[in-house]
């Protein structure tokens, strides 16, 4: 059995189990649906904080906005916008099965199409920006997003928008959002996957190693930064369109563009894995999540606190991540021969732990 | 908006009105960011949790006040207090990202700033608090324009603060190390500086300042614990404005940006408040992107 055949049997393993949970643990199937939703998270923060070195804080900006992409475009084909939101959802609109059905493939794309047209805009405002100043600035935008979405009347402002109700039955509602997640995040994972073996990811490594040499060979690095972070955009845009119809309601500030929460989440779950690798956030989104569901109940409030604790422990004290862990314990797991010169050069830094590891991946 | 707007033209006395709050309100952000300055510019650690160690002095405030205490004791308290605390946050914490990339040290700081804010959320709740001063309301301009005496003298106290401060990095020890290991730390550790206890200091100074300006805060607005990170990109924006190492710059940026807000709130809508110190953080940040990419073409 060679390298090839055994991780082509992984992955089946791994998406047999995803296909089959809902059916073996129906009453998971929400919190799994939303986990595949949290390592499309990681997996679209990392093309950019991992493999790029832009550490965006603000991400969660195209979650946001797919989300009310999707919202304004499945109730805009059929009924008036305006008057709909402002009846809080007290007009009952009844949805046949195919207006919905459309309402939702045409939502998905726009949702997608138009987020990754606001990363290209937003991406002339603040790509100029270096280091901290990029986190900051990202922060500022998402933040600003919020607010300006709640003081917007005609998408229902701070009292949000209930999303069109699934006409069928509800079990048959849950497993549709489930398996839209679960595309969602295969698809994100075999896109980057296929892009991480492409040139790009070479040229975005060149600008998260040196940003002026990587011009000075001829990179043309904003265009770079910018497709990155479309790419980013378009598939944080189909999850938030997909994660606003799992929820069924949604609101500005908690549920569209939650900084501090989903937001976090993101850069906290890549790290957590391993950053600048395609298996570390997937590792880290699924631990956190599974840590957060098992333990979030019985902390009572603390929930948060341990949070902020997570954050500072992984950030300060455990920054390689699990699977930069792993390799710097178990390299010849991973295929990389590590010359002794390279050892030498590669042990001391905890942030930038081997040129050879990602060269390998 | 623009009827509010118009009322601004007929009737120029709300001016002096937004104007006085504006100046009064600024002077404590622009010592919250002159804390934020002496960090970054010393050690270059972009503390997002500058808003919450404000946001923890208003509490201590208010917890005195709660016992029946005035809440201007807290200034002195606040200052040791959070002192102690910025101490042990930076052993624990900052002294391992100082040398580290700086996305480490704003994440660790962004962690520290959910810790300090869901603490504060779960011991004194999400509610809206305040502490009261107990001092008149005088009515100037023929009654038109209030001025609360808290704010005034906390308006003088945030000055006298700041001209403490500055004479104390001017004139002693321990200022001249910190200034010292400012302009370059290597050679300052030669001189025998001690750079980690001027950067354990720095860190516990800003803390106290924050904490100070926290307390002045609760006596003449109000605090809640979610409100730390729009104080921290007030502090970001004015430093980002005026640079740091730029004093009187910092003190304008303040007066500035506190009078920008009320401007703001009067026109807009109080609920645009926190959209227009967000706004202004992206106008800044876009503003700083245009000079630098007119010196990078001056490079080329």
């Amino acid at each position: 059995m060679n390298v090839e055949t055994r991780r082509l049997g992984l992955y089946g393993l791994l998406l047999g189990a995803g296909i089959f949970a809902p059916l073996v643990f129906p009453a998971y199937t929400s919190q799994v649906a939303v986990l595949w939703i949290m390592i499309l998270f990681a997996l679209t923060w990392d093309v950019m904080g991992g493999q790029m070195g832009y550490n965006s804080l603000g991400n969660i900006l195209f979650f946001g906005a797919g989300m009310y992409i999707s919202a304004v475009v499945q109730i805009g084909l059929y009924y008036d916008v305006g008057e709909y939101t402002s009846a809080f959802g007290a007009v009952k609109v009844d949805w046949t099965m195919s207006q919905y059905l459309t309402g939702i493939a045409v939502g998905l794309v726009a949702a997608a199409v138009i987020s990754a047209l606001l990363a290209v805009i937003f991406g002339w405002i603040v790509f100029g920006l270096r280091g901290p100043y990029f986190a900051i600035g990202t922060l500022g935008v998402a933040i600003a997003a919020g607010e300006l979405v709640s003081a917007w009347e005609w998408v229902g402002a701070g009292g949000g928008i209930s999303m069109p109700v699934y006409p069928g039955e509800p079990d048959d509602r849950s497993l549709i959002f489930y398996f839209l997640s679960l595309a969602s995040a295969v698809a994100t994972f075999v896109f980057l996957r296929w892009l991480y073996t492409t040139r790009f990811k070479l040229a975005i490594n060149a600008i998260r190693d040196d940003e002026e040499k990587a011009e000075a060979m001829g990179i043309h690095t904003l265009r770079y930064k910018t497709v990155a972070w479309a790419v980013a955009a378009f598939f944080l845009g189909i999850s938030g369109a997909i994660f606003g119809n799992m929820i069924g309601f949604i609101e500005p500030l908690e549920v569209a563009f939650p900084t501090v929460t989903f937001g976090i989440f993101m850069v906290v779950m890549s790290l957590l894995g391993g950053k600048g690798t395609i298996w570390g956030p997937v590792i880290g989104a699924t631990l956190f999540h599974v840590i957060k569901e098992v333990t979030w109940t019985h902390l009572l409030g603390w929930q948060w606190v341990a949070l902020g604790l997570l954050i500072i422990v992984n950030v300060v004290y455990f920054q390689q991540g699990l699977l930069g862990w792993a390799q710097d314990k178990w390299p010849e797991l991973f295929g990389i021969v590590v010359e002794d010169r390279d050892r030498a050069a590669d042990g001391s830094g905890g942030d930038d732990a081997g040129a050879a590891r990602r060269a390998a991946e | 908006m623009l009827d509010n707007l118009s009322l601004l033209t007929i009737a120029p006395i709300f001016n002096v009105q937004l104007l006085l709050d504006g100046l009064f309100i600024g002077a404590i952000f622009a010592l919250a960011a002159y804390g934020l300055a002496l960090v970054w510019g010393v050690m270059n650690v972009k503390n997002l949790a500058q808003g919450d160690f404000v946001i923890m002095g208003g509490y201590i405030a208010f917890t005195l006040a709660e016992w029946g205490l005035h809440p201007i004791i807290g200034l002195p308290v606040a200052f040791v207090v959070m002192f102690a605390f910025g101490w042990i946050v930076y052993v624990l914490v900052i002294r391992r990202v100082i040398d580290r990339d700086l996305f480490t040290s704003l994440l660790a700081t962004f962690g520290i700033a959910i810790v300090v804010q869901q603490v504060l959320n779960q011991i004194y709740g999400p509610e809206v608090k305040t502490a009261e001063s107990g001092f008149e309301i005088r009515s100037i301009l023929g009654n038109q324009v209030t001025v609360a005496d808290i704010k005034l003298i906390s308006f003088l106290l945030a000055g006298g603060l700041a001209a403490a401060i500055v004479v104390f990095m001017k004139r002693s020890r321990m200022g001249q190390a910190i200034r010292a290991t400012a302009q370059d730390p290597r050679a300052a550790k030669i001189m025998g500086i001690d750079t980690d206890r001027v950067y354990a200091f720095t860190y516990s100074l800003n803390a106290a300042i924050c904490g100070a300006a926290g307390v002045l805060i609760t006596m003449i607005w109000v605090i809640q614990p979610f409100y730390g990170i729009t104080h921290s990109i007030r502090s970001f924006v004015i430093v980002t404005a005026a640079g740091f190492g730029n004093l009187p710059g910092v003190i304008m940026a303040g007066l500035g940006l506190g009078v920008a807000e009320q401007y703001s709130g009067f026109v807009l809508g109080a609920e645009f408040q926190q959209a227009t110190v967000v706004g202004l953080l992206v106008a800044v940040l876009v503003w700083r992107q245009i000079q630098q990419s007119r010196i990078r073409q001056v490079v080329q």
